[in-house]
């Protein structure tokens, strides 16, 4: 088995608009073993959610190379992509993104859906997941029914409805307070420690960022040199 | 699978319920015009044919044309049929019988209320039994007319009921006949056509005593021997009325027509009615169609985020594809559906106003389930047509673009 989850290689990402090349990565390497737990960090602008999206197949290079479980899928057609995103990635993003038409348990089980798991799987799982972070009275409400900490449960709740082995957080707890911030943080260290979940976090906090095993800084596009260990 | 991607499109739907009614009104209205339209229309076919329907296809007419200032058809002509000329026509080959028919209009009286009739005659001798097989006169009580009968008249089927004489109208009664008392001796049975349901039957020579003889009649009918070659004899009767009124070719002042070639005609004009009606609801369909594509486009911008987290969280292109294809097709589906329910109600409700307005019960919308189902079908096609487009457009999204969207 390979020893790093993910393994980025000199990864460059260019965005051309009209005259105008702007290089958001420049040469990204990044190495990620299995069961760790990354906090990304650097200045707007530096490449982060840019770096993430390479990561969670989003979106692949202008050139190097990305590999997920030792396969590069940095040419991989979006059809794979999109089958590989829903297997093996959950995302949590900063403004939870969740479907504003979609009940919270419904919010859950869309990736069980797009994966084709029978109903009554996609049920139990999802009313377990929900009951976990404490939201097993609030199955039947909308995103627009719930505060900004419990769309943000609902949304770790999907990130790990198909147990994927790979979480990203893009800045998990930019819109919360400090207090619901933290309980969201409780909850990325407990997948991290019990469920051995690779967890990559994008933060400015410091505070936050000391709760990783490890943490970069990315700018302009690089990875700098002086994380701790 | 498909079953949920259906619970999620229609969520969405209902999420945005007001514009899903606006989009949907533009197919309705269509299909609404199509189905009520295109059902009176066959109804009043349908009704149209039965008038005619209680001649037999052997049976054709000749009646004087030009001026027809008012009265029953054939009467009032510049120039009328002689009475005799029935002879001529009956000398015929291929012809069985021929005989004179008059139509007078008169004014009908019971209970003290008038109304307004119309008075057929019936032929004394031989040809008696041949107008009552040809008409299928039958009564539903009393007797029909013979000989010598007189001031004694049958009546439709139409004068039993309350609504024209305030009173019910049976054998036996006495009732005034263009202000001459006449006993009614039978009542006809009930035709469904309302010329033959307000009618009066009466014996030749006494609507002649009581109308005046002027030597003319309002119409020949002539039945022939053998259906197929009804056209050679309808021609060469033609031919007789050029000669005899001195006409030439092209410029006949007498019409001789079948009731099938009637019908015709009126299936030919209905036709065309018809068309016109598909022609202006296409248009129609065509609006609402664009109507659902404008919706879907606009649904397509508003939810690129939503589609952008779709895709984060594992769906594909052909998901994205499918579930704005099933949102476009299920507006068309239920915009048909409505429509139809709309249809339905407007033709019977027409239909039911036509009734009371007229006392008859001959207008029917007539709604076929092909047209049901055609409809039902060409709806959802629209919507599915024009949704393809925007469910493409929305699949080809790039998932961070999609995301990075407000
Ligand atoms: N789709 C795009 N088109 C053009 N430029 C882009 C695009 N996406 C990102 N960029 C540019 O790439 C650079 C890196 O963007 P990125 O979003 O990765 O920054 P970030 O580190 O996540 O910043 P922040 O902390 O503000 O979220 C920025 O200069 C940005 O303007
Ligand atoms: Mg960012």
């Amino acid at each position: 088995m390979n020893k790093y989850i993910i393994k980025i290689d000199n990864v460059w990402k260019t965005y051309t608009m009209g005259e105008v090349q702007v290089h958001a990565l420049r040469g990204l390497n990044l190495e990620i073993k299995h069961g760790e737990f990354l906090a990304i960090k650097g200045p707007s602008g530096s490449g982060k959610s840019t770096a993430m999206n390479m990561i969670g197949a989003l979106d692949v290079p202008t050139k190097g190379s990305v590999y997920l479980e030792g396969k590069d899928i940095s040419k991989f057609r979006e059809s794979n992509l999109a089958q590989l995103r829903g297997k093996k990635i959950g995302f949590i993003f900063q403004q939870f993104n969740l479907i504003n038409t979609l009940s919270a348990i419904e919010n859950v089980m869309l990736p069980m859906v797009f994966l084709g798991m029978p109903v009554g799987e996609r049920q139990r799982r999802a009313k377990k997941l929900l009951s976990m972070v404490g939201l097993d009275k609030r199955y039947g409400h909308r995103p627009t029914e719930l505060s900004g900490g419990q769309q943000q449960r609902v949304a770790i709740s999907r990130a790990l409805a198909v147990n994927p082995d790979v979480i990203l957080a893009d800045e998990p707890t930019g819109n919360l307070d400090s207090k619901t911030g933290s309980t969201v943080m409780d909850f990325l260290k407990k997948l991290n420690r019990k469920e051995n979940k690779t967890i990559i976090m994008v933060t400015h906090d410091d505070e936050l960022a000391k709760h990783a095993d490890r943490i970069e800084n990315i700018i302009d596009g690089k990875i700098i040199k002086g994380g701790k260990k | 699978m498909l079953i949920d991607f259906v619970k999620i499109s229609l969520n969405s739907l209902r999420y945005r319920k007001l514009r899903s009614w606006l989009t949907m009104l533009g197919i309705f209205i269509g299909i609404a015009a199509v189905v009520s339209l295109i059902g009176m229309g066959e109804g009043l076919r349908v009704a149209i044919s039965g008038q005619f329907g209680f001649l037999g296809p052997d049976i054709f007419s000749v009646q004087a044309s030009g001026l027809n200032l008012a009265g029953p058809p054939g009467s009032n002509t510049v120039n009328p049929l002689a009475d005799d000329l029935y002879k001529k026509i009956e000398g015929l080959n291929g012809v069985e019988a021929s005989f004179n028919r008059h139509i007078e209009s008169g004014t009908l009286e019971y209970n003290d209320i008038q109304s307004i009739g119309m008075a057929l005659s019936v032929p004394s001798g031989e040809n008696r039994k041949a107008v009552e097989t040809m008409l299928n006169l039958e009564v539903e009580s009393g007797r029909l007319l013979k000989d010598g009968d007189n001031k004694r008249i049958i009546l439709g089927n139409g004068f039993k009921d309350d609504k024209i004489f305030g009173k019910g109208v049976s054998s036996g009664d006495r009732v005034l006949l263009s202000g001459e008392t006449y006993t009614v001796i039978g009542i006809l049975e009930k035709k469904g056509s309302f010329i033959f349901d307000q009618s009066v039957i009466i014996n030749e020579e006494t609507l002649l005593d009581q109308f005046g003889d002027d030597g003319t009649t309002d119409l020949i009918a002539v039945k022939v021997k053998d259906v197929k070659n009804i056209e050679k004899v309808m021609e060469d009767v033609e031919k007789i009325l050029r000669k005899e009124r001195d006409v030439d070719l092209g410029e006949e002042d007498f019409v001789v027509a079948s009731p099938q070639q009637a019908i015709e005609s009126l299936n030919s004009t209905l036709f065309a009615v018809q068309l016109f009606v598909y022609i202006i609801a296409s248009i129609s369909l065509i609006v609402g169609g664009i109507g659902i594509m404008n919706t879907m486009y606009t649904a397509v911008i508003e939810r690129t985020k939503e589609i952008g987290i779709m895709k984060a969280i594992g769906a594909r292109n052909s998901t994205i594809f499918t579930l704005f294809f099933i949102e476009s097709g299920f507006l068309g589906f239920v915009g048909g559906l409505i429509g139809i329910l709309l249809g339905l109600g407007i033709a019977n409700g027409m239909s039911f106003i036509g009734r009371q307005a007229l006392g008859s019960e001959l207008i029917q919308a007539s709604i076929s389930a092909e047209l049901l189902i055609g409809s039902m079908l060409f709806s959802f096609i629209l919507g599915t047509f024009f949704g393809v487009m925007p469910a493409i457009q929305a699949a080809k999204m790039h998932p961070v673009d999609a995301l990075r969207s407000k």
